[in-house]
């Protein structure tokens, strides 16, 4: 009997199928653009594909007068650099706490209800705390999406490092390991795909502190412009600016992803491909 | 495979219209139920009084209508939903007026302008007592609102320019702690903000505030021009309703000023110490005597350059007439053929004269 959950597309109508929804979002976005800009074409709530253009034209290919910079360039890469360090500092504190409290029960013991109840506390909701001590400069947005991000990524290698099957750990203290040698030889290499794993799931939540920390004091990046144009409405400048951080999330996914299967073949064994 | 793309088809049909009716809303139309958006600020306060104190229905059901006032919680949120067609009314100042419902094309008409800062606005700076100290400092605002125009008119007194600082767009609810940290300086704000930081901190300064710069930054109530245009009476009631609560406040009545100061998040000293740095027009008369002004076409002529200057008037606005304005007594400024922004003395007049 051929059975509905059997049948898989093929090449082509994969292709489609994927492309669907994409077409679908467009075009209700340009009948309901179309149905405002008729009754008032100075409308700004959806404006019509002319206008991104021209807000695409005017931010990214044409020099600010101001500074003589190219305004989308700028934000690209300033918040680039705050998410880039974030996620770095994030992943290597994060590597640096999970495996001790995955590995050690004594270190576990003493901070792992510690861990667990400080990535309880919202970072949005201390912000002046933070300001204090941070500084309103660079460092505090990056701090910002530190201390969102780690908890997330420490509790998840925690998890991983503690489902690594006992008989491995023992057979590799019969072999004679030290509890050093056997973090070095034995974790390390497992939870290293994991970890990467763990900074793609928190990526969206690192771009939300991101976005966050640009929006409350900045002067360049892509959460400062959105937030700054959001003032009078320009969704011209927002939809693309929007596009373009998802495109770039998406990118850095993707890339990731092929990183970790290139890097470490065996983990993606016996998964089904997405 | 075809049943599919029919059935999406029809959904995407149904959606546009549904999508659609943001705008209708724009359209004109006589109605009886009215929606206008407000937030929290020492001269808007009466408007919740007069909403929670049925003075407001009173006044609406004289004219046979229903308004409701909406408090949004984020100011530029609520002018955002009004530019949107959500609201028939907001209150907002002069300058956003100006540059986001009149630059997004929604015809404005400001019916009563409430009040003046007066003080409510100030420029800080630490441990610094003269405006020229503020060259080349990172002054800490939020971007593109009054507190940038105010900026702009104090360097202005003093032969400087925005060239001469930087700025640093910092969001009004950080502002209090923002002045905490040691790389903060310099600060333009408004109340209650401004006051908490001066009130919390010696080595805040305040060197240039806006009864420096009188009658520029005026708070108002601004209604769709089509909506009113079909709706007068919409106007009358909530003229009628303003003037009420106004002579409270003129007598000084302490029930009702206590009811605002703890509505606004402070009490009745603190909000006391708020009213005497905003200019309200208390009476019909004074209004009046405000709105039919000189001053108020010159005022606008400087916020429409500021604006201009820092690209809010809109794309595609070549100079700073693009927008065109209308005032009482049939002046005008800039483009009279693409008018979307009109201070309207009507209602007022009509106050005035006891007419409503």
């Amino acid at each position: 009997m051929k059975r509905l959950m059997n049948l898989r597309p093929s090449k082509q109508s994969l292709f489609f199928l994927g492309l669907l929804p994409f077409v679908l979002v467009a075009l209700l976005y340009l009948g309901a653009s179309e149905v405002r800009l008729a009754a008032n074409p100075d409308d700004k709530l959806l404006p019509s594909m002319s206008s991104f253009a021209e807000a695409i034209d005017r931010m990214a290919l044409t020099p600010s007068k101001r500074t003589g910079e190219y305004l989308f360039v700028e934000d690209t890469v300033s918040s680039l650099e705050r998410l880039g360090l974030g996620v770095l500092i994030s992943a290597v504190l994060a590597l640096l706490m999970g495996i001790p409290l995955g590995f050690i029960p004594f270190v576990r013991a003493g901070l792992s209800p510690f861990v667990a109840a400080f990535s309880m506390v919202p970072p949005m909701a201390i912000l002046p705390i933070l300001f204090i001590i941070f500084g309103m400069g660079e460092l505090a947005k990056v701090a910002l999406i530190v201390i969102g991000v780690t908890p997330l990524i420490v509790r998840d290698l925690q998890q991983r490092v503690m489902e690594i099957p006992v008989e491995q750990l023992i057979k590799a203290q019969t072999l004679g390991g030290t509890s050093w040698s056997i973090v070095l030889r034995v974790v390390l290499p497992q939870i290293f795909p994991r970890l990467l794993d763990a900074v793609r799931l928190t990526m969206g939540t690192a771009w939300i502190f991101l976005i966050s920390a640009e929006a409350i004091s900045a002067t360049e990046g892509l959460g400062y412009r959105i937030f700054l144009v959001r003032r009078y409405l320009s969704m011209d400048v927002i939809l693309p600016y929007v596009a373009w951080i998802t495109f770039l999330a998406f990118l850095f996914d993707y890339l990731l992803k092929r990183f970790t299967y290139k890097v470490f073949p065996w983990y993606d064994a016996g998964k089904e491909q997405s | 495979m075809k049943s599919i793309f029919k059935s999406t088809s029809k959904l995407l049909v149904a959606a546009t219209l549904v999508m659609g009716f943001g705008a209708s809303s724009l359209m004109a139309e006589v109605k009886d139920k009215f929606q206008v958006s407000w937030t929290i600020y020492v001269g808007w306060m009466p408007w919740d009084y007069a909403q929670q104190k049925g003075i407001i229905d009173k006044w609406a059901k004289k004219y046979g209508i229903e308004i409701e006032m909406v408090q949004v919680n984020d100011y530029i949120e609520s002018i955002n939903q009004y530019t949107a067609g959500k609201f028939d009314g907001c209150l907002m100042t002069n300058m956003d007026a100006l540059t986001i419902p009149a630059a997004g094309g929604v015809d404005s008409t400001a019916v009563i302008m409430g009040d003046y800062s007066n003080g409510n606005d100030g420029i800080l700076l630490k441990n610094k007592k003269n405006l020229t100290d503020i060259k080349g400092q990172t002054v800490n605002l939020v971007e593109l609102s009054v507190s940038h125009y105010l900026l702009a008119r104090a360097l202005e007194t003093v032969g400087m320019s925005e060239k001469d600082v930087k700025v640093l767009n910092t969001s009004d609810a950080d502002m209090v702690a923002a002045w905490g940290t040691k790389d903060v300086t310099a600060m333009t704000t408004w109340n209650p903000q401004l006051s908490e930081i001066m009130a919390g901190n010696k080595d805040a300064n305040l060197v240039f505030d806006s009864s420096k710069t009188p009658g520029e930054i005026i708070d108002m109530l601004v209604i769709n021009t089509e909506t009113l245009k079909d709706n007068p009476k919409l106007a009358k009631a909530l003229t009628g309703a303003w003037f009420e609560v106004m002579a409270l406040m003129k007598k000084g009545d302490e029930a009702a000023l206590t009811f605002m100061a703890q509505a606004s998040g402070t009490d009745l000293a603190g909000y006391k110490s708020q009213l005497d740095s905003t200019m309200m027009f208390y009476t019909p008369s004074d209004l009046l005597a405000f709105t039919t002004s000189a001053e108020i076409p010159a005022t606008m002529k400087k916020v429409s350059e500021f604006s201009f200057e820092h690209g809010i008037l809109g794309e595609g606005a070549p100079d700073a007439e693009f927008i065109g304005m209308a005032f009482p007594g049939g002046k005008t400024f800039g483009d009279p053929k693409n008018i979307k922004l009109r201070f309207d003395d009507t209602f007022v007049k009509m106050a005035a004269e006891g007419k409503l």
